[in-house]
């Protein structure tokens, strides 16, 4: 009984804390990968960034399913010439947009009237060759465009991040959003996780499901009010220090020939793909 | 580099006039007025609550008074005048304040980025900053944490560190929110040795404390805040002396005693029948 008590409520709170310790090592992995070598990590940020955006902006109108195959083919390649793992992509990009893209495409096959490949049987509902494209390029569209996505940030330090975005003329205004939307995740993770490991150690007994719910809605109340406080806290403490929504580098960003050509290659394979009917 | 000229240099560091100060109704500072002159430590004496924190915000130019005035250098400070680039970046070079928890003072990646961080906002150059930062890391015994992340530091670490990070661009003023708060002995008094000691010190130092047993070492006049007013002011030994003020302004505790040195503090020690107490007269 006292074995299956420990078992309960550990289950619960070890299991947040958990997730939450996860969150934070993984994305202090990613700080470490977009430090190391790679083909994208060499690149100069602004270059990079434009050229991968240039990749998402046809990934997402492109009329071909085989363009769309390549320039999938395309993200792949990138990933693995830049360290970065497929299982990595496929536990933070792949599967999580199959199943909110697949929500909303699933309906396709049954809905847009064509030719029809396939009924369903029991329900009788036809599937049809033109439904089952759309919603392969939902899908795809999807996948490759957030692999890119993904890709810009797992291959580049933030704060290069925030002043390539800058100095490729997004206002100040968003970057100091963008820059502490950053910190204010960070700042709720290491509360959630102070807060959970403060609960753990003063739970006597176990906690039934109503009493569970009441903890995570009360945690959570309490979590935004304080990372919310501890994040306006940090800005001041940047705002002392001369901080005016601007972002510096030690390093200035240089283009040299080969980030040039790389752009070149980028805007080549987009102007490709875009003209695959 | 950015141009100073652009704050005067007047006689008065900071000057307070009838400040009132409220976060939503909750009063903070009720008319507040003093006077700081350049090149003197200031130790703002109070209990938690009692408004030290503050005023320290309110001398950096983070909030501004509901009423009443702030002067720096002379000149008022508000929102719109923070809004000129020219004055912000001015005020910002001259005043630096190092918040009381470290974990909100060190937001960047690795210690050296952190050090980094206040001159690259302020213009210096990247040779410049590269130059200053490793001298500060040497000059605070910190340069085996040079690429380490600020925030899986110890608590005496993080609190070099958040000295540091402020005093590379060499404020004439600094702010010190409970600089020794959460410190083991040895770690306070390291922090006490580089904020007397760094670049040969002569700088305004404003320091909040309610630790007793610092104040003779990083003061040379006291203020002493009672729920948001001004209690009383002087030299620290006056005010050390001054038992009752103490007592009322909940600086004192049972165990607290005077040295025959004149040093104000409480420990535990050995009585010369042989148990260890804490503390009493010598």
């Amino acid at each position: 009984m006292r074995g299956g008590h420990r078992h309960g409520r550990g289950d619960f709170i070890e299991r947040l804390l958990r997730g939450l310790l996860g969150a934070i090592e993984h994305a202090a992995d990613a700080e470490r990968l977009s430090a190391g070598p790679g083909l994208l990590q060499r690149m100069d940020p602004r270059i990079k960034i434009l050229g991968l955006l240039s990749l998402i902006v046809t990934a997402v109108f492109v009329k071909s399913l085989l363009a769309l195959g390549a320039l999938f083919a395309v993200a792949l390649g990138l990933a693995l010439w830049s360290n970065v793992s497929l299982a990595r992509l496929g536990g933070q990009v792949w599967l999580g947009v199959l199943l909110f893209t697949g929500v909303l495409a699933a309906p396709a096959p049954f809905l847009v009237p064509g030719e029809v490949l396939a009924r369903l049987p029991l329900l009788n509902w036809t599937i049809t060759w033109q439904g089952l494209r759309s919603a392969a390029f939902l899908i795809g569209r999807a996948e490759t465009a957030a692999t890119f996505a993904l890709l810009v940030i797992l291959t580049t330090p933030w704060p290069h991040v925030l002043k390539a975005l800058r100095s490729l003329g997004v206002p100040v205004v968003v970057i100091a959003i963008l820059g502490m939307t950053h910190r204010y995740i960070f700042l709720l993770l290491s509360s959630a996780v102070q807060m959970f490991e403060a609960h753990r150690s003063r739970l006597m007994g176990p906690l039934k499901g109503s009493d569970r719910r009441r903890l995570t809605a009360a945690s959570a109340v309490v979590l935004l009010d304080k990372a919310l406080r501890l994040s306006s806290e940090v800005h001041l403490a940047m705002v002392a220090r001369g901080y005016r929504g601007e972002v510096h580098l030690v390093d200035d960003f240089r283009t040299r020939i080969s980030d040039w050509i790389a752009l070149a290659g980028f805007l080549t394979i987009a102007a490709a793909a875009a003209g695959v009917q | 580099m950015i141009d100073e000229g652009v704050l005067p240099g007047p006689p008065l560091a900071f000057e307070l006039a009838d400040v009132h100060y409220s976060y939503q109704d909750v009063p903070a500072l009720e008319g507040l007025s003093l006077r700081i002159p350049p090149g003197q430590r200031i130790a703002l004496l109070g209990a938690n609550g009692s408004g030290k924190s503050t005023l320290l915000r309110l001398l950096d130019a983070l909030c501004f008074p509901d009423r009443g005035e702030v002067l720096a250098f002379g000149e008022a400070l508000s929102e719109e005048r923070l809004r000129d680039d020219d004055f912000a970046y001015a005020f910002r070079r001259r005043v630096g304040l190092v918040f009381q928890n470290p974990d909100v003072q060190l937001f960047s990646p690795t210690v050296f980025d952190e050090l980094a961080f206040g001159p690259l906002q302020l213009g210096w150059g990247s040779e410049e900053v590269r130059r200053r930062v490793d001298a500060t890391l040497a000059e605070f015994s910190i340069e085996g944490l040079r690429h380490r992340a600020p925030h899986r530091l110890s608590g005496g670490e993080k609190k070099r560190v958040a000295l540091a990070s402020v005093l590379i661009t060499e404020p004439q003023i600094l702010l010190l929110d409970e600089p020794t708060a959460s410190l083991d002995p040895h770690s306070q008094s390291e922090v006490v040795r580089l904020l007397n000691g760094f670049r040969g010190g002569g700088r305004t130092v404003v320091t909040a404390t309610h630790h007793l047993d610092v104040v003779p070492e990083i003061a040379d006049y006291c203020f002493v805040l009672q729920g948001g007013h001004l209690a009383a002011e002087g030299r620290p030994a006056e005010i050390l002396a001054n038992e009752g003020l103490l007592r009322s302004s909940q600086l004192l505790h049972s165990h607290w005693h005077v040295h025959a040195d004149g040093l104000a503090h409480a420990h535990y020690h050995l009585h010369h029948t042989g148990g260890v107490d804490e503390g009493g007269a010598h």
